[in-house]
């Protein structure tokens, strides 16, 4: 119930909020939706399915890449970049998933971050498909039934239009028989597998799923930028991703949404003061896994409990 | 003909560069079972000691051995004062290691700023060796030579002497290692400082020919990770064989399609992967 009341508030609050805010504020608060979309998708693997990867700006620079190259070297329109760039970013992902979940735990990371570093590699040197370091210009906005999106109110309820389909379809997927099988994996691969559940697949489906919500953050990037450069394959961009689902707490609904905001707000208020937001993420990696290994929302979830329980 | 002749020495030189790297990138995921997400950046720390170091003492060998120590000095204040709190939680540590790599890439930012910085090729090495007509680049012939002796000495260190059997024990098996009164932790520390030295002194001594800018800290952390990924965890014959595969497959995907070099490093390991997915010289069971 409390549970229900927070979610309501804060959408009420969120559909409220251009109203309110300035135009700065409006387009941070559509980047911290596509954060979110993010780090709910890299969620789903680190969080319910005990697989980290490090990998997972692959599909937003995919997707973007691939919608942005058909858009401006084909000339397709949107109506037929963002179907295709979902689709190849997700078949791409399943390729993904066939080579890294040959391993587990680390050995998983470590292949996740070895592709996505191929990738990056990939997208500064084929210079006449990715334009190397100048990146892809020129990429517009859709105009869903005949709504322009430029305006930055229209882009911010489309984006989080999409970032509420997003996170219900995922905590339905998670709520669902097949997700408590996920968590079974996670938890006790080995009984799962000896009760008769197939690891591989609820791994690889997952990761493949996983992947799709990447693309529609990748999509939903390079329409809110109009651009789009190698920096959004880097490990960066991943670890961006990944400190905010483990700064908020992982295997929860509302800890990448809280942790990715966090990181996106430090991101933008430091690197308004100082260019040093590498160094500053280092620190934040090392500050969260040595002080807060279970992140924020259970976290408080903790102190929250031993409040009550006070005598 | 001089194009392949070239090119196969790049090649080979490339790949003694990458031993020095994976070698201590896989003894210390053999032993410790974390992977080392800094290595990347220690090998471009040790080629930015080194550029400093040759300010005041213009001689590369020497840079090498000093610039080595620092960086060990540095990995072994790592594993003992960060990595030590989180025993026990590899992912913690994992993703430990990747914050300071991006602190260190940071502050050599800031150190020595975003252009790069070219080292130079000591004097006596620069005129090319000639046989038969045909020109070699004389450093990189001692970047191989190099290599192979730091290989064969590895080698040794770890089936001749005491300190490498407790190595092998601890990778086989460390709780019976720890048993029989090794002292694991200790090891440690020691093989993260060697990993460590090994990956400085390859920066610097790769100098000359990869010179030292931001991002080759992460333009070599991957080709580590593929590298162990191919050789298998642990295994220092892997790490060998797996640095020259690297070496011949990048050098050669880069001057054939250079547009497509980092795919094509893609396939041996996707080969690999498919068929023996513990690496070429990898254990069956982990």
């Amino acid at each position: 119930m409390k549970n229900r009341i927070a979610w309501g508030l804060t959408a009420v609050l969120l559909v409220c909020f251009p109203l309110a805010g300035g135009e700065y504020y409006v387009n941070f608060a559509s980047q911290i939706f596509i954060a979110a979309i993010f780090a709910a998708s890299l969620n789903l693997l680190v969080g319910y399915g005990g697989l980290p990867s490090l990998g997972h700006a692959s599909y937003v620079g995919v997707a973007a890449y691939l919608s942005a190259w058909l858009f401006l070297k084909l000339g397709f329109g949107h109506w037929l970049t963002a179907p295709i760039a979902l689709a190849a970013t997700t078949i791409m992902a399943g390729l993904f998933g066939l080579i890294a979940l040959r391993a587990t735990g680390l050995g998983f990371l470590m292949l996740t971050l070895a592709l996505s570093q191929v990738l990056w590699g990939t997208a500064y040197r084929w210079v006449s498909v990715t334009e190397g370091d100048n990146g892809l210009r020129g990429m517009t906005r859709p105009a869903p039934f005949g709504i322009s999106l430029d305006d930055p109110s229209a882009f911010y309820y489309f984006s989080l239009a999409i970032t509420v389909l997003a996170i219900w379809l995922m905590a339905r997927f998670v709520g669902s028989p097949f997700g408590a099988t996920l968590q079974g994996t996670r938890d006790q691969a080995r009984r799962m597998s000896a009760l008769g559940h197939n690891v591989w697949l609820i791994r690889w489906i997952t990761f493949v799923y996983s992947g799709f919500w990447g693309a529609v953050s990748g999509l939903l990037f390079v329409y809110y930028h109009k651009y789009i450069h190698p920096a959004s394959l880097s490990l960066t961009a991943s670890a961006e991703g990944l400190i905010g689902v483990i700064a908020g707490g992982s295997g929860t609904l509302a800890g990448p949404l809280i942790g990715a905001t966090i990181v996106m707000i430090l991101k933008n208020y430091v690197s308004s003061y100082v260019e040093r937001w590498n160094m500053l993420l280092g620190f934040v990696f090392v500050v969260i896994v040595i002080f807060m290994p279970d992140g924020l929302v259970p976290g408080v979830r903790r102190l929250w409990a031993r409040w009550k329980a006070r005598p | 003909m001089q194009f392949w002749i070239i090119q196969t020495l790049n090649s080979l030189a490339l790949g003694g560069l990458l031993f020095l790297l994976s070698a201590g990138f896989s003894l210390i995921f053999g032993l410790m079972r974390i992977a080392n997400l800094t290595h990347g950046a220690l090998f471009m720390l040790g080629a930015y000691v080194g550029v400093a170091i040759m300010k005041y003492v213009p001689n590369l060998w020497l840079a090498a051995l000093l610039g080595g120590l620092v960086v060990a000095l540095f990995g072994g204040l790592l594993e003992r004062f960060i990595l030590r709190a989180l025993a026990g939680n590899a992912f913690g540590q994992v993703l430990v290691t990747l914050g300071v790599a991006f602190i260190i890439g940071d502050f050599c930012l800031i150190a020595w700023g975003g252009d790069p910085i070219p080292v130079p090729t000591p004097e006596y090495l620069r005129r090319p060796l000639i046989v038969a007509g045909v020109a070699f680049p004389t450093y990189r012939l001692v970047v191989i030579g190099i290599a192979v002796v730091t290989a064969v000495l590895l080698h040794l260190l770890m089936e001749r002497t005491r300190l490498g059997a407790m190595i092998r024990a601890g990778v086989d098996d460390m709780q019976m290692a720890r048993a029989v009164g090794i002292p694991v932790s200790r090891l440690f520390t020691i093989v993260f400082c060697l990993g460590s030295a090994l990956a400085g002194a390859g920066g610097i001594i790769g100098g000359p020919i990869l010179s030292a800018y931001p991002g080759l800290d992460f333009e070599m952390l991957p080709l580590a990770l593929i590298i162990v990924i191919l050789g298998g965890v642990g295994s220092l014959v892997g790490a060998f064989v797996g640095s020259f595969i690297i070496g011949f497959v990048y050098t050669f995907g880069s001057a054939l399609l250079p547009d497509l070099a980092y795919v094509i490093l893609f396939l041996p390991m996707i080969f690999v992967i498919a068929f023996r997915p513990t690496g070429l010289f990898g254990r069956q069971t982990a």
